[in-house]
């Protein structure tokens, strides 16, 4: 994995500081500055510190305007020694689908045309965990059905991941702490990550998407949450803006029967460290060697 | 300055022709203007005006350019068998397989230009402006080996194309090499976009050894049907010269084409049928449909039957020496390809999707027109390069013709004469 400059050390930021000023200062008295600079801004990973904090600052600002809120673009790298990973009780989760709209809420997906990071399978008890029989359309009165359970899928968060493989830009990657992240402005929306991805957890703006003013969530991530342009691919970061400041993803909050756990897989007294030595546990499509660190097991 | 001359003298002569030459410009202008607005209306709103969504995430644009790297590919193939049988308008054969190859490169990258989301960032992916993810992109390799296909094939229809107007003998020490390395250039681009489905095993469809081989073999089949007919309508409209030996000669090539196409297709098929594994399920999706879903039953058998009576019409020497039999033969083989790589490529890769659902994709009003607008721009820019291939090389347009015109030996004249 490519150690990343984010280690912005004071000295090299006061150094660029004149520079990131004055180059704000030209930036904001004219907007066609802006924009050629936005077209000519480089991959995340390639730029200075100087370079994210002016852009960040931008960002902040044209989101604040958008949206008639105090808008805060964090660039929080990687907790040092940490390796997120998550773990789903399958015999617990009735598909009440309430981390699905918990995740768009958080993260600001599109209401219009909908975007869903996180996808509910419903499978036939007696056909076990097999996806050509599954239904993610189902729509009944009350969950859970009898006959039936679960699987919720969202980015299974790969150790080798295909759509990192397959990009031509280098526009996603798998940030230290594990998770794999879009910049947002840099792809180019291909979309071969999609055709590459075997769990249909990248998904892409068709459209421009539209977040309601008063539904929009203002403490967001560069990497994951902020406001998303038309044409260009996203997906679930574990709800990278709050698990680097010590949060659980929203999912894990919301889930109603404490089916969806998260922790750090290096620390040994993490819960998911617990699930993985005490209960069996599975990944989905094992055989493509994608090694997720997103586990299923059956609790109860 | 007289490479300036060449230009103006290429300019000149698109510019003039017949009543026929006009409608026909004309006709593909219109289509051009109709199909461009459609997709001016895709850059405004985005590619939600296509059918195309999450689940299947490449539609008829990627089918499209995969067929058309087929036939640019397909176009050079025909200059070896020209070499080894010697036949007599080698020189025409490559200029117009190159002309072909050199649209369809344009074609290919135009449809790519249009699937993306983020058109103008296209430079993202290039080396050096970019942050190009080679090797391990196969898309990255695409660009690199397409790019290279058309400076070279440019570069030799140029270069005769030059010394014919200035009337010089071209260096063969220069041609000949460049056209040779086109060769493995032209098996390069069509199996590295093969690899670009090949390459994800998330999808089982494409994730067979055999696909790019299929790919070539299928080129070598529509490529040259394409060629075929252009001969023929060259031979009726101007002094361009073919025996109909030779014609013959590239239908029989084609016979062995079509012979292994159909051979490696049922491996394939008995591969995936008789293991009958939950990999079948991509299969039976498109030749008998999943429940009602059945919406590509029609095209994918007809495809089979266009290829299969095509491949009779060229097999029986009768049928392959009557040019009636012999031209729906190379149309028909022309629509199996294009409707197999066009829609029976993509859409069984993506149907049912990775998590076993069905969206029904066809393609949307935006990306017919889209593709026409593609489809007539190519036409056209054929056209004029084909107008200009002909004047400067039967009709004897050269530098003089620039100022004060005096008869003096044709080109082909002067070849025969020597």
């Amino acid at each position: 994995m490519q150690k990343d400059s984010y280690d912005s050390s004071r000295r090299d930021f006061l150094k660029k500081l004149p520079v990131a000023i004055t180059g704000s200062a030209v930036a904001l008295s004219s907007c066609s500055r802006q924009e050629i600079d936005e077209y000519l801004q480089e991959n995340f990973r390639t730029l200075s510190s100087a370079e994210k904090k002016e852009i960040i600052s931008n960002l902040e600002k044209k989101y604040s305007e958008k949206y008639g809120k105090k808008f805060i673009v964090s660039a929080k790298p990687a907790i040092d020694n940490t390796l997120f990973g998550y773990a789903l009780d399958l015999s617990r989760c009735i598909g009440c689908r309430r981390c699905v709209y918990a995740c768009v809420k958080e993260n600001n997906q599109s209401r219009d045309p909908q975007i869903q990071w996180i996808q509910v399978l419903q499978m036939e008890k007696d056909k076990g965990i097999d996806f050509m029989h599954s239904d993610v359309h189902y729509d009944p009165e009350l969950v859970p059905e009898e006959g039936y359970f679960y699987v919720p899928v969202s980015c299974q968060q790969c150790n080798n991941p295909p759509c990192i493989k397959v990009c031509p830009t280098k526009a996603t990657w798998q940030e230290e702490d594990g998770i794999v992240v879009v910049d947002y402005d840099w792809c180019i929306g291909c979309r071969y990550c999609q055709a590459a991805c075997p769990y249909g957890a990248r998904h892409f703006n068709f459209g421009q998407p539209t977040v309601p003013a008063e539904e929009i969530n203002p403490i967001t991530h560069y990497l994951g949450n902020r406001p998303r342009i038309k044409g260009v691919v996203e997906k679930c970061t574990f709800c990278i803006q709050r698990v680097r400041e010590g949060k659980y993803p929203s999912c894990v909050e919301i889930c109603p029967v404490g089916a969806r756990k998260f922790g750090n897989l290096l620390d040994p007294n993490s819960e998911v460290r617990y699930i993985l030595k005490n209960k069996r546990v599975l990944v989905l499509k094992a055989e493509l060697n994608t090694q997720p660190k997103f586990f299923y097991y059956f609790g109860v | 300055m007289k490479f300036l001359q060449f230009f103006v003298g290429s300019f000149k002569i698109i510019s003039k022709g017949g009543k026929a030459y006009y409608s026909w410009i004309i006709f593909l202008f219109l289509l051009l203007i109709w199909g461009g607005t459609g997709y001016i209306h895709q850059i405004k709103e985005g590619l939600i005006l296509t059918n195309m969504r999450d689940s299947v995430s490449w539609g008829f644009y990627i089918g499209n350019f995969t067929f058309l790297v087929g036939v640019a590919a397909a176009a050079v193939m025909l200059v070896i068998p020209a070499y080894i049988y010697n036949w007599k308008p080698i020189k025409e054969i490559v200029i117009f397989g190159e002309l072909l190859a050199v649209t369809a490169v344009i074609m290919a990258m135009g449809f790519v230009f249009v699937d993306i989301g983020q058109p103008l960032k296209f430079w993202h992916m290039l080396p050096f402006v970019g942050t190009m993810n080679f090797p391990s992109s196969i898309l990255t390799w695409d660009v690199f080996v397409l790019s290279f296909y058309f400076l070279i094939n440019l570069f030799v229809v140029t270069y005769l194309l030059y010394y014919a107007f200035i009337k010089k003998e071209y260096d063969k020490s220069i041609v000949l090499p460049i056209v040779l390395l086109s060769i493995p250039a032209a098996v390069a681009i069509h199996t590295i976009t093969a690899f670009l489905f090949n390459a994800l095993p998330a999808r089982p469809f494409w994730n067979s050894a055999l696909l790019a081989p299929r790919f070539l073999a299928s080129a070598f089949c529509s490529g040259p049907a394409i060629l075929i007919i252009l001969f023929q309508i060259l031979r009726k409209t101007t002094k361009f010269e073919i025996k109909d030996e030779t014609i013959w000669k590239i239908a029989e090539l084609m016979v062995y084409a079509m012979a292994i196409n159909i051979f490696f297709s049922i491996a394939e098929y008995f591969k995936e049928f008789y293991s009958d594994t939950e990999h079948l399920v991509f299969w039976k999706y498109m030749f008998f449909g999943l429940g009602k879903n059945d919406e590509l039953v029609t095209s994918s058998w007809l495809s089979v039957i266009l290829g299969a009576v095509a491949f009779f019409l060229f097999l029986f020497p009768t049928t392959r020496k009557n040019f009636l039999t012999l031209n729906i033969g190379a149309v028909f083989i022309y629509l199996s390809v294009y409707i197999e790589k066009g829609m029976a490529l993509i859409i069984p890769g993506f149907t049912p999707d990775v998590l076993g659902q069905i969206y029904v994709y066809y393609p949307s009003i935006t990306e017919l027109r889209t593709t026409v607008m593609i489809f007539s721009a190519g036409f056209l820019l054929f056209t004029f390069l084909v107008k200009i291939a002909i004047a400067i090389i039967f009709d004897n347009y050269y530098l003089d013709s620039l100022g004060t015109k005096k008869p003096v030996p044709s080109e082909v004249e002067r070849i025969t004469a020597t």
